[in-house]
């Protein structure tokens, strides 16, 4: 019996069912992103060698890295990654900090909610670099001016990120921290904060581009030192591979930005 | 001591804008040492009635008070979705409710340990709650709540969202945990057996409006009801709640 069925579907033609959705887990190799990266930096280089363009607009890579090492040996890049470095820091931890209270205070008070939150959305849609000659009028031409349009820059992001994440941490967490007897105070610290902790990240990094942006724009703006016065400054003199270097380094601070949060973020939140 | 609830009623304005009586004059009281279980259709107001006696709600009227106590009671809550910190540990979350009332860190290590232990999550301390399944979870809820050895411990459906097999052997657990430490409780479940399992007294609660249909006192032993000696009467029991609900619980599935 058990032999004739199983001559039987030999017979017939077998269809053999495979995962159709395979393509969906397809690993690719570690190196992958590099080759991309690599390629496209030799296409560069290759066609800068054989002067396709003239180098006066696009220097080969190798010319920009042998510039840029120049103008680290001569203190140009310290002394003007320092200057923006400052601004930065300053500006990014003013406005994330005053971010996160102001946050955490609109999303736990219902009253200030009420009062604070319009304010908060009819300030936010402004470009923010709009209110540089504003700033500089009223608290000088100095660093005041640009790390305070910086932190502005940041806190709003930072704002409106903390206050939806205040929004969506569960109320039976609440709750529950109150029948185990929080203060409202202990409840902010010890649910409300890290409820919303993953929805700050969020701001935190939105606002790292932001801040990187208006950096720039305020140096070119109204600054003798700093990266993006030294990129406008190359522009105007028509130097484009001291231009590029500059770009390069700022790309450079972009990227170390996100990886520094995202190491704060593995530490920070661990659970997740 | 024990545990007054009185002439209780709560109303909700619904998404019509009209007035829903939730709960109507509840009275009851849970004594010390007592195992109150609250059964009823789904939608009758079981958790509204739980909350308002966990603090967590307002009753439109009436009181709640503890009778025969010094200090501030001590409460503790396990929910259906239970409501662990996610960003602290088994361990953690297990002396949320020490940690809150000012236990010195060693105190918090004793009573942690001892809580995790009854509860067969000593392997699991340093676990975050992702990590755990339903049924742990369940646990760590559990042990949470009895950790601040409450005067008054409140459960919201625990086990109804774990599977029928785990539910059954959670149910023998807090059982033998509940003989151990006798807290009062108030249980709220719509499974009739569940009721019956663990209940001194049963509460059955019929819906719109919510109000107290009938108490039922279950004169059986607190250890193995369900076994072929207790059988015929743990039944009788059931079919004799279910009669109570049958009706509402079908208007509810209506719904
Ligand atoms: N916040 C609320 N607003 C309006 N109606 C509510 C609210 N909470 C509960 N209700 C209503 O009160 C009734 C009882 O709800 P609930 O206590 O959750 O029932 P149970 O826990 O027994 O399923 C339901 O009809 C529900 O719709
Ligand atoms: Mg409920």
């Amino acid at each position: 019996m058990e032999k004739s069925i199983e001559q039987t579907s030999q017979k017939t033609n077998r269809k053999v069912i495979k995962n159709r959705v395979a393509y969906l887990d397809k690993q690719v190799p570690f190196y992958t992103p590099f080759v991309g990266i690599l390629g496209l930096l030799l296409l560069w280089e290759l066609i800068a060698q054989l002067g396709f363009v003239s180098p006066l607009f696009l220097p080969a890579p190798s010319v920009i890295i042998t510039t840029g090492w120049e103008m680290l040996t001569n203190g140009e890049i310290i002394s003007n990654l320092s200057a923006s470095l400052y601004r930065i820091l300053m500006g990014y931890a003013l406005g994330s900090v005053f971010g996160i209270l102001v946050g955490l205070i609109l999303g736990f008070f219902r009253t200030a909610d009420a009062i604070g939150t319009p304010i908060v959305y009819s300030i936010y849609p402004i470009p923010k670099i709009a209110l540089l000659p504003l700033f500089i009028l009223w608290l000088g031409i100095g660093e005041l001016s640009k790390v305070t349009i910086i932190a502005l820059g940041v806190f709003f992001p930072v704002v409106i990120n903390t206050f939806s994440g205040v929004k969506n941490v569960d109320p039976l967490l609440v709750k529950a921290a109150v029948t185990f007897g929080s203060s409202r105070f202990n409840v902010i610290r010890k649910v409300i904060l890290p409820g919303a902790l993953p929805m700050i990240f969020a701001g935190l990094k939105l606002a790292a581009g932001t801040s990187l942006l208006l950096l720039v724009s305020a140096e070119m703006i109204a600054a003798q030192e700093g990266l993006g016065s030294m990129v406008l400054h190359y522009g105007n003199l028509m130097i484009i591979s001291k231009l590029m270097v500059g770009v390069l380094i700022l790309s450079l601070l972009g990227l170390t930005f996100n990886k520094v949060l995202k190491w704060l973020e593995g530490k920070l939140i661990p659970w997740q | 001591m024990k545990i007054v609830i009185e002439n209780v009623i709560k109303k909700f304005i619904d998404a019509k804008k009209n007035e829903v009586t939730a709960l109507n004059d509840i009275n009851f009281s849970i004594n010390e040492e007592e195992f109150v279980v609250l059964v009823g259709p789904s939608g009758c107001g079981k958790s509204t009635l739980l909350n308002i006696v966990g603090g967590l709600l307002s009753p439109t009227s009436g009181d709640v008070y503890f009778d025969g106590i010094e200090q501030d009671p001590t409460l503790g809550i396990v929910f259906q979705e239970n409501a662990l910190f996610p960003w602290r540990t088994v361990f953690q979350n297990v002396v949320y409710g020490l940690e809150e009332r000012g236990a010195s860190k060693k105190e918090q290590k004793e009573i942690g340990n001892h809580y995790l232990d009854m509860v067969g999550l000593a392997d699991f301390r340093d676990a975050y709650p992702k990590q755990l399944s339903g049924g742990m979870k369940q646990r760590a809820g559990i042990a949470r709540a009895l950790a601040v050895e409450p005067d008054l411990l409140l459960m919201d459906e625990p086990f109804s969202a774990l599977d029928a097999q785990t539910r059954t052997l959670m149910q023998e657990e807090l059982l033998t945990i509940w003989n151990r430490t006798r807290l009062s409780t108030l249980y709220v479940t719509h499974n009739i057996q569940e009721a019956v399992y663990l209940a001194d007294r049963v509460i059955v609660l019929s819906r719109h409006p919510g109000q107290i249909k009938q108490i039922i006192h279950i004169d059986l032993p607190k250890t193995k009801r369900n076994s072929e000696e207790h059988i015929q009467q743990f039944n009788r029991y059931s079919e004799e709640i279910w009669e109570l609900i049958r009706h509402d619980a079908q208007k509810a599935l209506k719904e």
